[in-house]
């Protein structure tokens, strides 16, 4: 039996959002995959439980009318991956998705338990991080946006007040529309396994130059980030193999990976650099781009 | 700590009283005696719990009890029909692919929704490796596993 003291369940955000207030110790529990491991090694700062898993107001993935993606945070895993909207527009994130766990996790984890869990190496974060993702986040005073990037403030840290709640997680029009993106994990097993470092590229392409790039790492610093120097410093360029070698040498500057057990410090940055060149060749290539 | 459930388990109605504490395998085995359904790892990493909940399969170490409300749920206990193996069940006997067994009940279980979703699929076998990821085996080094899955799909006659 899990150890926790107290249990509530929440049916709508704004019940979810009282109990928030009501005691401020609790943590929302999700789909759970991360949460009941944590009980399981008996982690005594889960003492107090508000269940979300059932707020079906939370569950869901529509495109509004101004073409933009809206993703539910208690959408699990398989539905996005499996969802002909992520599929059609922003086929990247169900490249990534793919990547997490195996079918069963798939089926239990939420895309909103990824991100709000905060962890570096969450592999729905950098293709959402490279999509200029919003999140949208309620609590006692309303709602509230920001962009997913700034959502990470540290390891297992995100920008949620005690009594606040992700809501929705959205990606708009024009940060989809024209982009083709590649996403790559680099990991020791093919399944089941924690990313060493994940990659994300995202971009725009027209007559032979590199309109616009978007990188994004996973466990290449203490939060998923964003390469913005590199990107700014080949945006508008002819796509070359001079380019990808560039783009590839440019990314160190970007990145602050650590040694942990996983992996070196040195062992990251080699990956990071492979992983530059292949993913954004890759991404290009997605967009009908030639590198010549 | 408890609530009361109902939820459908291997096509039988039943009303339960679950401790918000427990884990979905700990109510299937220690209430309703479903011993197929093992303990592994408890963290979601090895599938030995796996149960379809609404035909999709999921780890039930790391599921609530609670959740299943109004739910349906199966294992491999009510896989057969009037004494006859399911065709998973049969595919897997017939390839020899048990071997001490402890992940056979959570692979039979990953492999019937697999075979479920892809019926008349053309699948390679990496497509059912994909599929079978969430569950480990250590003896059987997974070949006749697949061959079994194969089998399951190709097999039109039920």
């Amino acid at each position: 039996m899990f150890n926790f003291k107290s249990y509530a369940k929440a049916g709508s955000i704004q019940e979810a959002i009282q109990l928030l207030e009501q005691n401020p110790e609790a943590h929302l529990i999700a789909g759970g995959t991360d949460m009941l491991v944590k009980l399981h090694k008996g982690k005594a700062q889960f003492d107090h439980l508000i269940d979300i898993h059932d707020i079906a107001e939370l569950n869901f993935i529509t495109k509004n009318d101004d073409g933009d993606i809206v993703i539910g945070p208690l959408s699990c895993f398989a539905h996005v991956a499996e969802s002909a909207l992520i599929r059609k527009h922003i086929p990247v994130l169900s490249e990534a998705i793919l990547t997490i766990g195996g079918p069963q996790v798939r089926n239990m984890a939420t895309i909103g338990g990824n991100l709000c869990n905060g962890v570096p190496s969450a592999d729905s974060a950098t293709p959402l991080v490279a999509l200029n993702a919003v999140v949208t986040i309620e609590g006692e005073d309303g709602p509230r946006q920001m962009p997913l990037e700034s959502f990470f403030v540290g390891p297992s840290r995100v920008a949620l007040e005690q009594h606040e709640i992700l809501t929705a997680i959205t990606v708009t029009h024009d940060n989809y529309a024209d982009y083709y993106g590649h996403f790559h994990k680099y990991a020791m097993r093919g399944a089941m396994d924690i990313s060493t470092i994940g990659c994300s590229a995202v971009c725009k392409i027209e007559d032979g130059t590199l309109q616009d790039l978007r990188l994004a790492f996973g466990v290449a610093a203490p939060v998923p980030i964003r390469c913005k120097e590199t990107e700014a410093k080949v945006r508008g360029r002819k796509i070359t193999p001079e380019l990808l070698t560039d783009i590839a040498k440019a990314v160190t500057a970007d990145v602050r990976p650590r040694t942990s057990w996983r992996a070196a410090k040195e062992f990251r940055l080699q990956i990071i650099t492979t992983l530059a060149r292949r993913v954004v060749e890759q991404a290009i290539l997605n967009a009908g781009g030639t590198i010549q | 700590m408890n609530r009361m459930i109902t939820c459908t388990v291997n096509g039988k109605k039943k009303e339960l009283s679950v401790d918000v504490r427990q884990s979905l395998l700990e109510v299937l085995r220690e209430q309703l005696g479903l011993l197929s359904v093992k303990q592994g790892c408890a963290v979601g990493e090895c599938g030995a719990c796996t149960v379809l909940l609404d035909d999709v399969p999921i780890d039930a170490c790391l599921y609530l009890a609670v959740w299943a409300d109004g739910r349906s749920i199966r294992s491999v206990e009510g896989e057969n029909r009037n004494d006859k193996l399911s065709r998973v069940q049969q595919a897997f006997v017939d390839e020899g692919a048990v071997q001490c067994g402890i992940c056979t009940p959570g692979f039979v279980m990953a492999a019937t929704s697999f075979v479920e979703k892809h019926k008349h699929q053309k699948v390679s076998r990496y497509d059912i490796r994909l599929g079978l990821a969430g569950n480990l085996c250590r003896c059987t080094g997974y070949e006749t596993i697949v061959t079994a899955v194969q089998k399951s799909l190709d097999d039109d006659d039920q």
